[in-house]
């Protein structure tokens, strides 16, 4: 049995052949994209390392069938900066030392990205770590992580009003 | 991960003749069932996908005022509908405390009801467990199960339902709508799972091809939105299933509880109505004294079924806090942060 998907991956119409129904968005990512900066951790879902942005609401990719995501939008870490402009939340981690190791980081920024866009959490750091609680850092940086997606929600929202004003 | 044919119907009759043959399952979001085919847990050869069947992601606000979801509504989406959680609090609090941000993005109503249990030795396919293999024992009984069942279980099986949503569903007098090759059934979701006894691979009453299409709610659970609440008490303060839950709902009139509505999670394998502690409570004014009777009416029946007879009287506590919670008011933000007893301010929540 073959399938043939069709995938917006970072504003990229993508076209794949699977001839496995068994292939998750995290291997059609990293093994036919070569889009690697995503991340395989626990692979069940347990982690947050594979979270990438599945039209506009951020998943774990390692339990989402590819086959079954047929003509999604996906945006992944190697989508969000605007050619050497980090994206706010890319740069709050790097000023707020939100990582140590780095290997969880692609999935924390999206993460983070996902939740600003929810709009759930505001100012309250209680809010911003109970919903990145899907992001396990074996590092230990959660202190930076939570400053840091406080700023870069400050920051969105300023850009946002700054738009419409 | 073995591998499956994989058929995506169009309609609801046809993925419901799919699926009636001998090894065909559902796939929604996938979140549980592509994690227990991945560790070799359940291997079916067929998967159908009702993601884009028409008509299962609405949720609907019935003239009657009774409220139907649809199966495919997500999780996060019914949770932050803010008509829905308005009206059913404890509801989206549960949602809430369940799993994290990324799963509730994803997961599925249907798919929650149909989770299976998170027994460790269930997940473990080197184990001996009746509900995946039957007939082959229990290895949770003498394994480590201080987060196993204390009441409803049978000496095949101590596993727990994991569900958060399940439990103040349950409160509400939920109804399940199936689809099946014979028609449409309902089902009530207090009788949806199924106990173990001695058919634990057995978890719900849905047969072969029987697909959940709706959940709905019936007007009168709306009527407790001043006063309902959901706690869960868990390893971590985030992200973990629960060791003991509770969902209560009061209707107050006069400082006194014209009705109340309780369930409890993770005590069994089905999320568990507390009836006797209704009656307890009914007619009472909502005093310490009184919501400890209740508690302890709510848990007269449990037993350890291990190392876990602490479950017996935390499930107490936390059934008493919940119904304190209750009475004091639904929090003014709704969906409140998930409530829970390790707030840092002495009784008070500081996540609601």
């Amino acid at each position: 049995m073959s399938f043939s998907i069709t995938l917006t991956v970072n504003g990229e119409m993508r076209t794949v052949a699977l001839e496995d129904p068994r292939v998750t968005l995290l291997d059609l990512l990293r093994e036919r994209l070569e889009l690697t900066g995503t991340k395989k951790g626990c692979d069940r879902g347990q982690c947050g390392a594979c979270t990438i942005l599945v039209d506009g609401r951020r998943v774990n990719s390692c339990l989402a069938l590819a086959v079954s995501h047929d003509g999604a939008d996906i945006l992944t870490i190697e989508g969000l900066a605007t050619g050497e402009a980090l994206h706010p939340v890319q740069a709050a981690f790097i000023a707020h030392d939100g990582f140590q190791c780095g290997f969880c980081t692609p999935g924390q920024i999206m993460s983070a990205v996902g939740l600003i866009r929810e709009g759930q959490a505001g100012d309250d750091p209680e809010r911003v770590r109970e919903g990145m609680s899907g992001n396990l850092c074996r590092c230990g940086a959660y202190a930076g992580i939570t400053q840091a997606v406080l700023e870069a929600q400050t920051r969105l929202a300023e850009a946002d009003r700054k738009l419409v004003a | 991960m073995n591998t499956f044919e994989y058929l995506r119907p169009a309609t609801i009759a046809e993925a419901v003749a799919a699926a009636a043959e001998p090894g065909a399952a559902y796939l929604a979001a996938g979140t549980n069932l592509v994690d227990l085919m991945k560790g070799g847990i359940s291997h079916p050869t067929r998967l159908v996908d009702i993601n884009r069947l028409p008509g299962l992601d609405r949720l609907e606000h019935l003239p009657d005022g009774g409220v139907r979801i649809g199966a495919l509504v997500r999780n996060a989406d019914l949770a932050h509908d803010p008509v829905f959680a308005r009206r059913f609090p404890a509801i989206a609090e549960a949602l809430l405390s369940g799993a994290s941000a990324q799963l509730r993005n994803a997961a599925t109503v249907g798919g929650n009801l149909m989770q299976r249990t998170r027994c460790a030795y269930f997940y473990d396919v080197a184990s001996a467990c009746n509900k995946r293999a039957p007939g082959a024992g229990c290895d949770a009984r003498g394994g480590e199960n201080r987060l196993h069942a204390v009441l409803g279980w049978s000496e095949s099986c101590i596993a727990t339902h994991p569900s958060d949503f399940c439990v103040p569903l349950v409160a509400l007098d939920a109804v399940v709508e199936i689809e099946g090759r014979a028609g449409r059934r309902e089902v009530a979701l207090e009788s949806f799972h199924q106990l173990p006894g001695n058919t634990p691979e057995r978890d719900s009453v849905l047969g072969p091809g029987e697909l959940i299409v709706a959940v709905r709610l019936p007007p009168a659970a709306a009527k407790f939105a001043a006063h309902a609440r959901y706690l869960k008490v868990r390893d971590r303060t985030s992200y973990a299933f629960a060791v003991v839950s509770a969902a209560a709902a009061l209707e107050v009139d006069g400082g006194r509880i014209a009705e109340a509505r309780l369930a409890l999670g993770g005590v069994a394998a089905r999320p568990w109505r507390a009836r006797a502690a209704e009656k307890v409570l009914a007619g009472t004014r909502p005093e310490a004294a009184t919501l400890r009777r209740a508690a302890e009416a709510a848990l007269a029946q449990a037993r350890p079924s291990g190392e876990n007879a602490f479950k017996i009287e935390l499930a107490r506590r936390i059934v008493a806090r919940a119904l304190a919670l209750a009475a004091a008011g639904t929090p003014e933000r709704v969906p409140a942060l998930p409530a829970s007893p390790f707030a840092s301010v002495a009784g008070a929540a500081v996540h609601a």
